[in-house]
């Protein structure tokens, strides 16, 4: 408890893209009840506070962490194991923490291709080659950056985690629902859920929660949606062609794609039970494929160009395989 | 495996109770030999191969893994083999974006009275492995996170 009685709250972003805070604070007035019911001590996108600041704190002295972003560096690994430290509730908040995420999808390429993406082609204007240096000296003294990492990694990777709440981002409804919750259990009214378990979000899939019509399906060939002339909004767009991954995906977000006609790229994460989500689409897609022909599946697969970017999208980080053999190998561990 | 000894590749093998795992059988009352690198597993059905067996054998120490089922048109459940020809070259492309040979992973028909062609593909896809080199996956990382010592259950994979 700090000086005014209230519990402590801390939010810390790692390897995002801010998406999440943005989520948390379009809660709109509810905001206030976390104001009301909670002393901030550590958010670094909406208040200053320093590293030292919560090296200071007592252990377990901050009550609840919302902790998104995935492990991509030193700096990240040692927030997050600070943090574990000094929270009596550590949430991994959002795919990336849960997950991987976007940034998880680097887990294909090797630490040197990063590089040489970021800093040496076409994209970038860095006639003198300029790279990052983990140490440099200044006339004032040495100064450093954190080391990346050769594969991003999941925060439950590095620390145990108490509760996962999945989302790129946390759909706001679902955000107020957990701080509603959090909030009757500090006044003796809720009790937390089991440790480990995924808050925020319902256990079955996105198609549970999608009004398009099901049937059979059969699919002939995967088609890009911006290639369809007309797109049936009633018709489920798996059925259509469009690789939707609204069936391994978790229910939470109220299938908000779907429903606005674009196919589920999964950011809800893997429906509860599923250990690989890729694996668990895959499974499905291949079910649907209507051939017994392996010429013609090989060419039905073609119009699947990047299986992994179809299944792992929000997911590698956190899948078994967890990334591919080149990214492992600047580790040069394989 | 100590850095003296030759490599020997370790091949998960996943038989279908209805066909291959009997040719395995066969294969075994009729004396005839393969490697000892394959440790087999007998599903009810090639159609029950979830990728995530695969994926969890490739990234827990197997350097191959070997799928096989009835022959196209035979399957016990009608046609579900056709199925696990799908997940199959689906599985085969997804792997090698992660950089996984596709030599490591196979599929092969074999019906229960095929002992001996089950025996020779085994024997030729060990040695296939072994020209390859170790997979050598890495695994979880032992004493960080919840995720660390997580064991899959069957059941929980279950379709």
């Amino acid at each position: 408890m700090s000086a005014n009685g209230k519990p402590k709250f801390a939010m810390y972003w790692a390897a995002s893209c801010g998406g999440c805070e943005i989520a948390v604070l379009n809660i709109h007035e509810k905001i206030l009840d976390v104001d009301a019911n909670f002393d901030v001590v550590f958010w670094p996108v909406a208040m200053d506070a320093k590293y030292k600041d919560v090296q200071a704190m007592p252990d377990k002295s901050i009550l609840l962490t919302l902790f998104n972003g995935g492990i991509r560096n030193e700096e990240n690994e040692e927030i997050a194991h600070l943090l574990r430290q000094k929270s009596q509730i550590l949430v991994a908040f959002g795919s990336c923490a849960c997950e991987g995420c976007i940034p998880g999808l680097a887990n294909l390429s090797s630490t040197k291709e990063i590089m040489d993406s970021v800093y040496s082609s076409v994209s970038t204007v860095n006639p003198e080659g300029i790279r990052p240096q983990t140490s440099y000296l200044m006339p004032e003294g040495e100064i450093h950056i954190p080391k990346i990492y050769p594969v991003l990694k999941t925060l439950d990777q590095v620390v145990p985690v108490d509760y996962y709440m999945p989302g790129c981002p946390p759909e706001s409804h679902q955000i107020g629902a957990v701080i509603d919750l959090v909030v009757k259990v500090l006044h003796g009214e809720a009790s937390l859920p089991p440790t480990g378990a995924t808050i925020g979000a319902d256990k079955s899939t996105v198609c549970d929660d999608c009004p398009r019509e099901r049937n059979v399906k059969t699919i002939k060939s995967f088609k890009r949606i911006q290639d369809i002339e007309k797109v049936d909004p009633n018709l489920c767009l798996l059925e259509q062609g469009i690789p939707c991954n609204g069936l391994a995906t978790r229910q939470g977000c109220g299938a908000l794609c779907p429903r606005a006609g674009a196919q589920c790229i999964g950011c809800y994460g893997p429906a509860e039970g599923v250990v690989d989500y890729g694996a668990r689409l895959m499974t499905a897609f291949a079910s649907v494929i209507d051939s017994q022909d392996p010429e013609e599946i090989e060419r039905i697969l073609d119009t699947l160009p990047d299986p992994v970017g179809q299944f792992y999208r929000f997911n590698l980080a956190g899948s078994l395989m967890r990334a591919s053999r080149s990214a492992w190998n600047g580790n040069g561990k394989t | 495996m100590s850095e003296n000894q030759p490599f020997e590749p370790v091949i998960i093998g996943f038989t279908c109770n209805w066909c291959s795992y009997r040719a395995a059988d066969l294969a075994g009352t009729a004396r005839i030999k393969y490697p000892p690198n394959i440790r087999l597993v007998r599903l009810m059905c090639s159609g029950r191969l979830d990728p995530t067996f695969v994926m969890k054998a490739l990234a827990n120490g197997a350097d191959g893994v070997l799928i096989t089922g009835c022959h196209p048109g035979e399957c016990h459940y009608l046609e579900q083999n056709y199925k696990a020809l799908r997940r199959y070259y689906l599985l085969r492309r997804t792997l090698a974006q992660m950089g996984v040979e596709p030599g490591r992973i196979k599929l092969v028909w074999a019906s229960a009275a095929e002992g001996v062609k089950l025996a020779e593909e085994i024997t030729k896809m060990v040695e296939e492995v072994r020209s390859l080199g170790p997979l050598n996956w890495p695994r979880w990382e032992g004493e960080n996170g919840h995720k660390a010592g997580m064991e899959l259950k069957a059941e929980e994979v279950a379709v």
